[in-house]
């Protein structure tokens, strides 16, 4: 990537832009070099994850946010990172949420772009957050990032996003479902999406009740205070963040204006709870492991040849080794090549 | 390295109704290991422009039932060169008088496809032009 085409992304430039995605998406040198030379524009933009099970209305939610967001008299510049499962037999994938997006297709300050797990669990593929830099780089204010359909564990989305917003419908589940670990606990907001449906305020009061019983027990908010290993860390909010529980039926719009007001309410949080340099450093921190492991893999990759491969895996299925010890096994004896 | 995977646009421009012809070639290709991204009904030929712009699509796919296609694909066509994407590899499937076909080739649209073409075909045809271009 040259100086004349970051001038032009940074420029506003949308189909330099799409290109470096692909180049980012396929891990091309040229992807590569592109992220180096961004790098530094990042660290502006208000990253929110959206997540919730299949057909929650993720996608929709994010229309009508958007919309919302782009009637505000700043009108924020809105990047939207839809991601859709690839599959696994074929490789193949179809990719669509922009279905649901119909309203946002001719405003020039909304970019969406689709993209595929290509193998990647946890409910984000690999170049989501590469994708959130460039878009960051590109000048967009907000970027929301719209999950696979979650389950219980893909949860990956909290280690990128600053405000995770998670997606329910009513009916999914009774108090038992609502105190398991998982997607619920990374809410920085909940959304009953579809509240016109019945069972929607049981639905808000076994969330609440859920919320409410986290607090008494630690006095502070799930995942905010947890995981933290960094000095910064040490600092934490006085007053904790309590998720709302919100009732949105985002194909009327309804209830968006609210959501809009929990996101701000939430940045607003963030930012003088020191929270989001926190955030910030626990992010950074992740994406310095994912690279180390990632040039590891590389590493091993290079060194290793399929036919010491084979023959060690020979012997761990005659049950001679143990996966572990052929690891082991193998790490050695490339450190000595 | 990862490959680099062939992205597909499947767009409906124009006003009618029937996408069942859209979603059984958008599964076919993603069954070939595409990448697709399907629009929705109803599509403009801007607004497909400028799917294919974001989504940096290699091929883009118009299935037009509506007998408008006269009108349609040489505005679409227009639309993606304006927007800088006039390189992609376009198809046009749907319901397509034989005495049309020239006229659209001539537009710029790379092939067209009726009622019961094997989806296999289609599959064939996309991975040997982006492979042409590729070497080219």
């Amino acid at each position: 990537m040259n100086a004349q085409e970051v001038k032009n992304l940074i420029r506003g430039d949308r189909l330099t832009l799409s290109r470096i995605l692909s180049q980012v998406e396929s891990q091309s040198e040229a992807g590569r070099q592109a992220l180096e030379a961004l790098f530094p524009f990042t660290g502006r933009a208000h990253k929110i994850g959206i997540t919730g099970a299949p057909g929650a209305g993720k996608s929709s939610l994010v229309n009508a946010l958007t919309r919302q967001l782009r009637r505000q008299p700043d009108a924020p510049k809105v990047a939207i990172i839809a991601v859709d499962p690839t599959s696994p037999f074929s490789g193949g994938a179809l990719l669509g949420d922009r279905v649901r997006m119909p309203d946002l297709q001719r405003d020039p300050g909304v970019f969406i772009r689709s993209m595929a797990t290509r193998g990647a669990l946890g409910g984000l593929a690999a170049a989501t957050e590469a994708f959130s830099q460039v878009f960051d780089a590109a000048g967009y204010d907000i970027i929301l990032i719209e999950t696979v359909g979650a389950g219980q564990a893909e949860v990956e989305v909290v280690n990128l996003a600053h405000t995770t917003i998670v997606v329910d419908t009513p009916g999914t589940g009774d108090d038992i479902q609502a105190i398991k670990a998982g997607i619920l606990e990374i809410a920085d907001i909940l959304v009953i999406n579809k509240a016109d449906r019945p069972g929607a305020d049981q639905s808000v009061r076994y969330l609440q009740a859920m919320l409410e019983m986290g607090y008494a027990r630690s006095g502070t908010a799930g995942h905010h205070a947890s995981e933290t290993v960094n000095s910064v860390a040490a600092e934490k909010p006085a007053e904790p963040w309590l998720p709302p529980v919100l009732k949105t039926i985002a194909i009327e719009s309804q209830g968006i204006e609210d959501l809009l007001g929990a996101i701000q309410a939430h940045r607003k949080f963030l930012l003088e709870s020191g929270t989001w340099q926190v955030k910030e450093r626990q992010a950074l921190q992740k994406a310095i492991q994912r690279a180390i492991a990632q040039n590891l893999m590389d590493f091993w990759e290079a060194k290793i040849t399929p036919e010491l491969f084979e023959a060690t895996l020979q012997s761990v299925v005659e049950r001679k080794l143990s996966p572990e010890s052929a690891a082991q096994y193998l790490l050695q004896t490339i450190q000595g090549l | 390295m990862p490959e680099k995977k062939i992205r597909v646009l499947i767009a409906k421009p124009g006003l009618d109704g029937h996408d069942r012809g859209a979603k059984v070639i958008a599964r076919a290709l993603r069954d070939d290991g595409m990448e697709v991204i399907y629009t929705g009904l109803r599509q403009t030929p801007q607004m497909i422009a400028e799917a294919a712009l974001q989504e940096d699509v290699d091929v883009v796919g118009l299935s037009i039932l509506s007998g408008a296609h006269n009108v349609l694909v040489p505005q679409v066509i227009q639309k993606l060169r304006e927007v800088g994407k006039g390189d992609v590899f376009i198809f046009v499937g749907g319901i397509i008088p034989q005495a049309d076909i020239p006229g659209l080739l001539q537009a710029g649209v790379k092939k067209v496809y009726g009622p019961g073409t094997d989806t296999r075909e289609v599959c064939q045809d996309i991975r040997a032009a982006i492979a042409e271009r590729q070497q080219a």
